[in-house]
């Protein structure tokens, strides 16, 4: 359904995608991981037509995205990551508009429309003008003119960036819900969202693929170290360090410096971080050493792996 | 076609739900009728429009770029464009269809002013040749303006920006005689000839009329040049082509 063959762009002399390759079949859900300015939304705009590549090729459904544009972005349901809307229309009018200019007819407009509205559950706001919705909604009708001419292809670029925490729930679930009719493609920078959202990751680097795998063997390829972040009452810091230090798998143990912890520090709660060998019961054993050693159990969660960390990894261990 | 017809209609939707084409057409009204009012209120005074005509062509240096001024610019400021872009649709139908959507704006203004005609006609005995073909020049040079104004808004997300360089531009091509004047030659040739509009007079009191060379002064006198018609399609022309390679340009940017 796509391919990228051999694709670079450059920006002037800047190059922002090198030499990118790239299948994906149809139906599949595929995630653009990478940090800001790595080139996904480069990539992006190749895909969708905005911008030619500078060397190589891409294709939408066996269109070339240059010599056969037209053809390609019939196909395709874009969403750019600054949510462009008309503000000053209102969301019926917006989403019919943008159905016609993807060639729809009036009727399969006014078909379409209901189902949309219920899809991305904008029902109470249709007569709303556009530039009245939150940041959530516009989110929202952004996805409604992506999907509105029911594409092969759907691109979203960064789709749950800048709006709140409950409406990213909402949002992720309705993207996954849109993986199973359409080719999917999302970019984020943010692991576990693909994670939740894709079946294969493609991880972008300095405007290279550096990964390209489903999303459980990129956490074993990364051999990450387990980290633990403890808080604990009733013990000196050194105390606890030295004793968590003495486990088995635990593989360095560090007070946490950030300077929210330093009201904790007032209230006698220590607060440490602890790297361990992963899937060794590490963390296990941590409680049990704090338990038995009779101080409180304040706190003790997992953190993920940061996202320059893991790039960190990918890109040392290709360097290898 | 369909796609031209999609973005003409919603823009003329925008338009007469936004302020700035209500003022735009009221500013044009009030000033074309003092301008009509002051040449037909001398006793003796001629029954014609080119009073009207002479403070029409005049003001829409200013008035046509505040009309397109929005159009491609505020698409660049929202990232609409960019939808625009990836939708099958090709950049000369985006243009195509902006530019007609300010042509009915203006016509419809130009139409307002159409009871200068029931006027004159209540009170005096007009040649109404010359008003017809006043109204076609009208017509004719608003949408080489609109053009150039057009060509203007597609430079810069910023719509001031856009009426600044559209109405630089137009009264460039409107005060090109005093350059021509000073020059010799083909150059003198050349630059007298591109003259957009030659309404200057209306600071002359006294005839209110069109002054003579440029292309517009056949249109007032009663007279259809084919060269007049063809140089303001010409220009609209140009400039519409010259909007079109901007946003084309921008895929490479």
């Amino acid at each position: 359904m796509i391919r990228l063959e051999h694709m670079s762009k450059s920006y002037g002399d800047y190059p922002a995608v090198i030499d990118v390759s790239a299948h994906i079949q149809q139906g599949e859900v595929v995630g653009f991981l990478g940090p800001n300015g790595a080139g996904k939304t480069t990539t992006m705009r190749v895909l969708t037509g905005f911008t030619p590549p500078t060397e190589g090729t891409a294709a939408i459904a066996g269109y070339d995205v240059v010599s056969h544009s037209l053809d390609a972005r019939r196909h395709i349901g874009y969403l750019p990551e600054s949510v462009p809307l008309y503000l000053d229309m209102t969301v019926m009018d917006y989403l019919r508009y943008m159905g016609q200019l993807r060639g729809m007819n009036r009727k399969w407009i006014d078909e379409r429309l209901p189902v949309i509205i219920d899809t991305v559950r904008l029902g109470e706001y249709q007569n709303a003008l556009v530039g009245k919705l939150s940041k959530g909604y516009r989110q929202r009708v952004g996805i409604a003119q992506a999907i509105i001419h029911e594409p092969d292809v759907l691109i979203l670029d960064e789709p749950t960036i800048g709006i709140d925490p409950i409406q990213v729930v909402e949002t992720r679930s309705l993207i996954s819900e849109l993986g199973g009719d359409h080719t999917l493609i999302l970019s984020s920078h943010i692991l576990p969202e693909i994670g939740a959202i894709c079946r294969r990751v493609l991880v972008i680097h300095e405007g290279r693929i550096v990964a390209d795998d489903d999303p459980e063997n990129l956490s074993d390829r990364l051999q990450h170290a387990e980290r633990i972040e403890v808080s604990l009452r009733g013990t000196e810091s050194s105390e606890a360090i030295t004793a968590i230090r003495k486990l088995e798998h635990v593989v360095d143990v560090r007070r946490d410096s950030r300077p929210m912890q330093d009201r904790m520090a007032e209230q006698g709660v220590v607060a440490l971080v602890i790297d361990a060998k992963p899937d060794e019961g590490a963390t296990e054993d941590v409680a049990r050493t704090i338990v038995d050693s009779g101080w409180g159990l304040v706190n003790l969660h997992p953190l993920p792996m940061t996202l320059e960390e893991i790039f960190l990894q990918l890109t040392t261990e290709e360097g290898a | 076609m369909r796609n031209i017809q999609t973005i003409a209609w919603k823009e003329i939707k925008t338009y007469f739900a936004s302020p700035m084409a209500y003022v735009v057409a009221a500013s044009f009204l009030a000033i074309t009728g003092f301008f009509f009012v002051a040449s037909v209120s001398d006793p003796f005074a001629e029954a014609s429009i080119r009073g009207y005509i002479a403070g029409a062509i005049f003001f829409m240096v200013f008035l046509s770029p505040a009309l397109t001024m929005r159009l491609l610019a505020e698409e660049q400021k929202l990232g609409t464009l960019e939808l625009l872009m990836t939708s099958p649709i090709r950049e000369w139908e985006i243009v195509i269809g902006k530019f007609i959507a300010a042509f009915v704006m203006l016509a419809l203004m130009v139409a307002g002013t159409f009871y200068f005609v029931v006027v004159l006609a209540w009170y005096g005995d007009p040649d109404i040749g010359p008003i017809l073909t006043g109204y076609l020049g009208v017509l004719l040079y608003g949408g080489a303006t609109l053009a150039i104004g057009l060509m203007a808004s597609a430079l810069s997300s910023n719509q001031l920006v856009s009426l600044v360089v559209g109405a630089g531009l137009l009264t460039g091509l409107t005060v090109s005689n005093f350059v021509a004047d000073r020059l010799t030659g083909a150059a003198q040739e050349i630059i007298s000839n591109f003259q957009l509009g030659s309404s200057f007079s209306v600071f002359d009191t006294s005839s209110f009329g069109v002054v003579e060379g440029g292309h517009f002064a056949d249109f007032a006198r009663g007279i259809i040049s084919v060269t007049d018609i063809a140089y303001y399609v010409s220009i609209t022309a140009v400039f519409l082509f010259i909007t079109v390679v901007l946003l084309e340009s921008r895929r490479w940017r």
